[in-house]
């Protein structure tokens, strides 16, 4: 009989992220605004506040002769240009290793100056990638890129699994347009990506309320909210920068 | 649609417990096999489900989400959801995504069962 020490290796240990305790930004591309990400542990959907909402977004890639493998790569690759002017990633998933960070600087509706925040690859492997949120950020949870075949079809799938993370961005994601415009950056993802592979963009989109129960035992996590100190930290910014030109 | 490679086997463990045996890959292609194994787990009387992963040969992370929509529902039954057989690696990844903080985890099939029983 075999025993728990004899085992190998799994086949996906590579792709995971090692134990991360803090997240850790090693490095701070050029135009980056690197704030909320540094120390802060990584949340998944049971740890934040708001509603667990499933939300999947999908592009049949119908006549593009291009495999899952390829879509993947090409997503890692190009996801910042491929993102919103007013959602910015930093740097592409290419070349960042499970465990590894990947800063976002975005705007959010009533939040004046943005927000600075992160996300942490958790997997990531030929066919799909992970993006897990930090504490902070407007969500609890993950974000899954990848691809996959249906039919002959190559089809690229961005899948969310998340929930506010504190009580501002609950309300924030229900009366204030925030889960309308986090809708509308993936699609318009996927829609990027159809046109780069000279696809018609047609972005079905699924969503499902998983657990419609506050967790009130997290409203705590409003310490940590990355637009709240985004903003107060606004002003610090501003004057380092003008420090920066006149010296 | 990519192949489903996971069987999913439930056996009774008394009143209170129900064990599903996971055999394969656990990945979001997986979602009707799991689902399937859950619902017949909780059209009995049992409030326990323990997932036994000794058979767990591959897990990305569509199969991690899966597993957290399932405690969602065992939560909404008042069902528990707890799990053995795991390796030091998936173990390691329920700690990273935080699902040890809501799934128990043992070492054994014993040790879980006495867990439900309360001893």
């Amino acid at each position: 009989m075999q025993t728990e020490t004899q085992k190998p290796e799994s086949r996906d240990a590579a792709y995971w992220a090692g134990p991360v305790s803090k997240l850790k930004v090693t490095d701070v591309p050029s135009g980056a605004v690197s704030m909320n990400v540094e120390g802060r542990h990584v949340v998944g959907p049971l740890q934040g506040f708001g509603q667990l909402w499933q939300k999947t977004y999908r592009v049949r890639l119908s006549s593009a002769d291009i495999g899952p493998t390829k879509v993947v790569s090409f997503l890692k690759e190009s996801l910042p240009e491929l993102m919103p002017r007013d959602a910015r990633f930093y740097p592409s998933v290419s070349g960042v290793k499970p465990g590894e960070v990947l800063l976002i600087n975005a705007t959010l509706p009533g939040i004046p100056g943005g927000i600075a925040t992160g996300v942490m690859v958790l997997y990531s492997d030929a066919e799909s990638f992970t993006l897990m949120c930090p504490e902070g950020h407007p969500e609890a949870g993950w974000n899954t890129f990848s691809a996959y075949e249906e039919q002959g079809v190559t089809v690229a799938q961005i899948q969310s699994l998340a929930r506010a993370n504190d009580p501002v961005f609950e309300f924030g994601f229900r009366f204030m347009g925030g889960s309308a415009q986090q809708e509308r950056i993936w699609r318009h993802v996927l829609s990027g990506l159809a046109q780069a592979f000279g696809v018609p963009a047609e972005v079905e989109f699924l969503k499902t309320l998983v657990d419609r129960k506050l967790q009130w035992s997290q409203a705590k996590n409003v310490w940590y909210n990355a637009a709240i100190r985004s903003a107060l930290y606004a002003p610090v910014r501003l004057i380092r920068r003008l420090v920066g030109r006149r010296s | 649609m990519s192949e489903t490679k996971v069987a999913a086997k439930v056996r009774n463990a008394g009143e209170a417990a129900s064990i599903v045996d996971i055999q394969g890959e656990i990945t979001s292609f997986a979602e009707g096999v799991l689902m399937d194994a859950y619902n017949q787990d909780s059209g009995r009387e049992a409030n326990a489900i323990i997932l036994n992963f000794q058979g767990l040969e591959y897990m990305n992370s569509g199969g991690i989400g899966l597993l957290v929509t399932m405690l969602i529902r065992a939560n909404r039954h008042n069902h528990k959801l707890l799990a053995f057989g795991l390796t030091d690696h998936y173990q390691q990844i329920f700690e990273l995504t935080r699902l040890n903080e809501a799934i128990q985890i043992f070492q054994t099939e014993a040790q879980a069962l006495a867990a439900v029983a309360g001893r």
